[in-house]
């Protein structure tokens, strides 16, 4: 009961240290419209040369597009969040005083990056989603248990997105300088979660192969559940599968990494 | 100073350099994926897309290159560490300019030169000398008036401070919107970038001159070769809002 309080509290941390910086909120309200904006169109266009284009129409491809703005920052998706800050504490080896809490690293980045997550949600994500569904024809569902489902996979997608990045955090123990896993994180982020274009408009096999990837969870899941082309609880199910792979490695991968560290003196 | 700190590791550098040719490479690949689904785009062959995306990357690298650490500016207001560079016998931008001067961003400029090559040759364009010469006039006058809006953007941090993300709307986000053709868009769209920030003539309008297609909004032929007075008066605006700026701050007094 004790530790749930305690990563309560870490949570609520994270949600109002990103809540302090009021104009960058609006900056990236305005940022996210404006990329939404360009993509609407790009996709329009698309749609209009292949109308159904992975099984989307215009309306649900634009959904999409707004979709993907509204979790940019919220799932972390090129990076930005905690691993940046982890990785900076492994090398200078402030990650000791880390493992000196009467806390788990895992849990406790974790904590701390969902209350990141939520707050980027709500300052950062729902006014460009607001928008694009006032300004555009999206297509949203009425019922409000599709709206409740996709709020579970949003959770989901961020504990998945979470394990990813911890992950790339963890290399920093070996590699020490963390540029080259965070580039790749970008890359493989960008293209996997379907941010530059949804799974299912990728060409064959390709499409069958990035939709099994733990990134397909962040964003094509959460987008099809809402637009009902996918079962919640697959959806759910596979998320979940992904969270638990991805948390267990990272486990594994701490105790490995914690064995190595070595305080200096002084 | 800074091109010597970062050559120092020259392994480090170069596996940025290719990361960074990964990362910019990554907006054109979304492209492919598009074009592996359609034979054009906005009534554009992929050639055409290419050429459009070229000259932007080219362009936007060339500024980002000389001027792209502008965008650091807020984060210098904010700590009050743009004192240092007030009391130096230098002009304050190209100060600024000159600040952590990232080499690696020649990755943006390598990539989009790449584009443009293979856009050049897949072509199906009658070269004139014009249509040749225009390409560098292109290039040249675009790198200006991205300039001016990373000038125009760290004068408006001045006042915002933790805004960085708007500037980065107006630049990356004008590139990226420019790696598309103006078809694409809605009319309102063209003409805000057409007459108020006129980034359209970085590439929409002189390229529709090589490609051949009808002028964005219906411009005149002229208007083909207006980038440089574009450029021109780009730079006028941006220096006026870099000096209103300048006078706004006010020092943290740390």
């Amino acid at each position: 009961m004790g530790s749930a309080r305690l990563y309560a509290a870490v949570t609520a941390g994270g949600f109002r240290r990103y809540a302090t910086y009021r104009v960058a909120t609006a900056a990236g309200v305005f940022t996210n419209t404006v990329f939404g904006l360009i993509l609407v169109y790009a996709y329009l266009a698309l749609w209009d040369e292949r109308p159904h284009l992975g099984g989307y129409d215009q309306a649900q491809a634009v959904t999409y597009v707004w979709l993907g703005q509204a979790l940019f920052a919220t799932l972390a998706i090129q990076g930005g969040g905690f691993e940046t800050e982890l990785m900076e504490r492994i090398r200078t080896g402030e990650v000791a005083v880390d493992l000196y809490r009467p806390a788990d690293l895992q849990a406790w980045w974790l904590a701390s990056d969902l209350g990141r997550a939520l707050f980027q949600l709500l300052g950062r994500g729902v006014l460009p989603f607001v928008f694009g569904a006032l300004f555009f024809p999206t297509a949203l569902p009425h019922d409000p248990v599709i709206w409740l489902a996709f709020a579970v996979t949003i959770a989901l997608a961020m504990v998945v997105s979470y394990g990813i990045r911890f992950l790339v955090a963890l290399s920093g123990f070996w590699l020490m300088d963390g540029t080259g896993a965070v580039q790749v994180l970008m890359v493989t982020g960008m293209f996997f979660s379907g941010m530059a274009l949804p799974l299912n408009a990728f060409p064959q096999p390709l499409g069958d192969i990035v939709t099994l990837l733990p990134w397909s969870a962040l964003l094509q899941m959460p987008a099809d559940v809402l637009m009902g082309r996918t079962d919640p609880l697959f959806a759910f199910a596979f998320q979940a599968g992904w969270a638990v792979v991805l948390l267990a490695v990272g486990r594994l991968v701490q105790g490995a990494a914690t064995r190595r560290v070595v305080v200096q003196g002084g | 100073m800074w091109i010597r700190s970062t050559l120092a590791y020259r392994v480090s550098f170069v596996l940025t350099v290719v990361g960074g040719l990964l990362v910019t490479g990554l907006d054109f690949v979304a492209i492919l994926l598009m074009f592996s689904q359609v034979d054009v785009l906005g009534g554009y062959t992929l050639p055409e897309v290419a050429f459009l995306y070229g000259l932007s990357a080219t362009s936007f690298g060339l500024a980002d290159l000389s001027i792209g650490s502008a965008g650091r500016l807020g984060s210098r207001v904010r700590d009050g560490t743009l004192d240092t560079l007030l009391v130096r016998p230098a002009p304050v931008l190209a100060q600024v300019a000159a600040d952590r001067f990232a080499l690696r961003r020649v990755a943006r400029l390598i990539q989009g030169t790449l584009v443009l090559g293979y856009a050049c040759v897949a072509l199906d364009v009658a070269w004139t000398p014009v249509k040749v010469a225009l390409v560098p006039v292109m290039l040249v006058c675009g790198g200006v008036i991205f300039s001016a809006v990373f000038v125009a953007g760290a004068a408006f941090q001045f006042v915002a401070q933790d805004a960085s993300e708007v500037q980065a709307a107006f630049t990356y986000g004008g590139q990226t919107l420019l790696q598309y053709p103006p078809t694409v868009f809605g009319k309102e769209l063209v003409r805000g970038v057409t007459f108020v920030l006129p980034l359209a003539f970085v590439n929409w309008v002189p390229a529709a001159h090589v490609l051949g297609r009808p002028y964005p909004l219906g411009l005149p032929e002229w208007a083909a070769f207006a980038p440089p007075l574009v450029a021109a008066a780009c730079c006028a605006a941006a220096g006026l809002a870099w000096r209103a700026g300048l006078r706004t701050y006010r020092s943290t007094g740390s």
